[in-house]
């Protein structure tokens, strides 16, 4: 957990009390909605179709128990009792009152949380890895560097009104968990050759309508330099970024209009102005930061305890679990556990307060009291001891967490689409949740392996279509919706945009033409443990799209 | 984004203006009499271009109680009722589609 120190605490609470007098005003007629759009935007707070919806940041995704907590209580209190986890790392709550989001929002900064720049023109949420901190193949906790970015551009003034929006994702691990290459920023920390730790620095990544994969501007940044290049980043966005058209305003289009070198070099010489300046990192001030970082006192412990391996011969429901759901964690004697939110014919990412209430009992009971968020929309605890957890399955499978689904065909990426936003053309978890329905023989699930399914509900690709291993995007003609299917995106260390298949089919037949592919991989496979990425790469689209096309 | 009174209005049949209100962002209709409601069935239709721009002129100036006013298309039935005339509409007066989460019994 990173504690705040009482700058924070001061910046969050003074915020509270800022919005809460601009609210009053709009409230009172004082201000009206034009003026106080940009207001509430800087505080997460949209309108949605029903209502207002607030959006929280849960920075690097890393929540305590208490904050836990607090966000059930705010789902209870002033929304109607659930909340959902977006791709972000955020929280959004779909039902919030505006006269009460003050008091909503004083409630979170009792424990450290806070909306802002989780919406408008700035640097959003930084997100990382949800196992930062605990996974075996990372060489440093990427949170340190998140946190250090994430306090140099809060209330940034300079990076206040970017021409867009602009997100960051830091990871430290040889496998990406984190999507490093659909950022607009993305930094990812590993060793040269002389065994030195610094960032490869991606620049231009993005998904909406015009989806490009962030592009390596530079190989290897010494760490002493991240603030000064970032800031060097930024500076050359604000300048040549385009202001004059939202669709192309984003980062990426500056970048592959300008070309990546030619970025680059643009940065280069801002950079080389500003390198040795006050924001080359000075080691006290990462010392500090760091030692805000507190790890759990971890037991001495072996691994594979004997009562976990006769639990795991004794329950099949128990082995299939753990087989799925838990992963190794740096030190013998503990695991990494995901609670999926993706029940059949559930919401994905949505979470009851009951839920999030529970969560935040056994993660003080089994994982020293933090939980993180993942951008799969699924939740983790991040340090479990590996003998209890029999006693913690039992407990999340009552809680409706346990579906041992992760990384499978029914743990879909969703936006909220039509059923909430504004924005959306379609539907999105409809979609979603037949799908999990066709798929709800476990076995079926796991002999297609891991298979990754993403949908967004319009262009702007919240729901991650582009990078679905089978994406789905929403588009409606003439008044009826309609969906567009790619295949082979992936958002790992080998990102992918997907491949359109073919024209886009009617709603009522997207799950069908889920199954479609799903038989036709099976057929196709070299092997059973050829995974559907692989077997897309290997063969291309176009023997799926035959047979989703031949039929129809 | 362009403003409701600067957009040329095309309609094609019955018209309602709708918005959110200002305190707690709930879907809300104009009224005839210049006042909103929550029911569609008590909405100001009309199929009209020219009262359709006044009214979404008149809501546009209600500033204070409701917030995005525009023109949403309505169907009428044989016996008068008023229907949201897109999925979107439908959306926002029945709410979303889907069983919002349920608690588990905990």
């Amino acid at each position: 957990m990173y504690i705040y120190d009482d700058l924070d605490r001061t910046l969050v609470t003074e915020r509270v009390a800022e919005f809460r007098d601009q609210v009053a005003r709009r409230l009172s007629g004082e201000l009206t909605e034009d003026e106080f759009k940009p207001l509430r935007l800087m505080n997460g707070v949209y309108l949605q179709l029903h209502a207002y919806m607030l959006r929280t940041s849960i920075p690097y995704g890393t929540l305590s128990s208490a904050q836990l907590r607090m966000l059930a209580h705010v789902a209870r209190r002033y929304d109607r009792g659930y909340g959902h986890f977006t791709t972000r790392q955020n929280i959004q709550y779909h039902w919030i009152k505006l006269e009460e989001l003050p008091d909503a929002m004083a409630d979170f900064a009792s424990v450290g949380m806070h909306g802002m720049q989780t919406s408008g023109n700035c640097v959003r949420n930084i997100t990382t890895d949800q196992w930062a901190g605990v996974a075996p193949d990372e060489i440093e906790d990427p949170r340190i560097w998140a946190e250090i970015v994430r306090q140099h551009v809060t209330l940034h003034p300079e990076f206040s009104f970017l021409p867009r929006k602009f997100k960051i994702a830091v990871g430290a691990s040889s496998h990406d968990r984190a999507a490093l290459r659909i950022h607009d920023l993305a930094l990812r920390l590993h060793r040269n050759g002389a065994g030195e730790t610094g960032f490869e620095v991606m620049v231009g990544g993005g998904l909406g309508r015009t989806p490009y994969l962030a592009k390596t501007i530079k190989s290897f940044l010494h760490t002493r330099d991240v603030l000064s290049y970032v800031e060097a980043i930024l500076r050359t966005y604000n300048s040549f970024g385009r202001r004059d058209n939202i669709y192309k305003a984003r980062i990426k289009i500056l970048v592959h209009e300008l070309g990546a070198e030619a970025f680059a070099k643009e940065v280069e010489t801002e950079w080389q102005s500003i390198k040795d300046g006050p924001l080359a990192l000075d080691p006290a001030v990462f010392d500090e930061i760091a030692g805000r970082f507190r790890y759990p006192a971890y037991a001495r412990l072996d691994d594979n305890p004997k009562a976990l391996a006769h639990a795991r011969r004794s329950d099949p429901l128990f082995d299939a679990w753990m087989g799925n759901s838990v992963a190794n964690h740096k030190l013998p004697g503990y695991a990494i556990v995901t609670l999926s939110l993706k029940p059949e014919g559930g919401t994905p990412g949505d979470a009851t307060a009951e839920q999030m209430d529970a969560i935040a009992d056994l993660a003080d009971r089994y994982s020293f009291g933090e939980i993180r968020v993942g951008h799969e929309q699924n939740l983790c605890l991040p340090h479990v001891a590996q003998r209890d957890l029999p006693e913690l399955w039992r407990a999340l499978d009552a809680i409706g967490v346990a579906t041992p689904n992760v990384g499978l065909v029914s743990d879909i990426i969703s936006c909220p689409g039509l059923d909430y936003c504004s924005l959306a053309n379609t539907r999105s978890i409809p979609i979603a949740q037949e799908i999990t329905r066709r798929f709800h023989d476990r076995d079926l699930a796991r002999e297609l392996g891991r298979l990754h399914i993403n949908i967004s509900g319009c262009i702007n690709a919240c729901g991650h279509h582009h990078v679905g291993h089978i994406g789905i995007l929403g588009v409606e003609k003439n008044g009826e919706e309609f969906f567009q299917i790619t295949l082979g995106g992936k958002a790992d260390e080998d990102a992918k945009l997907g491949t359109l298949i073919g024209p886009a089919v009617p709603y009522a037949q997207v799950a069908d033409v889920v199954e479609d592919i799903a038989a036709a991989y099976i057929e196709l496979r070299e092997r059973p443990d050829e995974l559907f990425i692989d077997t897309v790469k290997r063969t291309g689209v176009e023997p799926f799209k035959e047979r989703v096309y031949a039929a129809r | 984004m362009t403003s409701p009174l600067q957009q040329k209005i095309k309609i094609n049949g019955p018209v309602v203006v709708t918005a959110n209100r200002v305190g707690d962002g709930a879907v809300v209709y104009r009224r005839a009499d210049g006042g909103w409601t929550t029911e569609l069935h008590d909405a100001a239709v009309t199929a009209d271009a020219g009262v359709a721009r006044e009214l979404v002129s008149a809501a546009v100036a209600d500033d204070l109680r409701a917030v995005g006013p525009y023109i949403a298309p309505v169907t009428l039935t044989r016996d008068g009722e008023v229907r949201p005339g897109n999925l979107r509409e439908l959306i926002r007066r029945h709410g979303p589609t889907i069983d919002l989460p349920v608690t588990f019994g905990i």
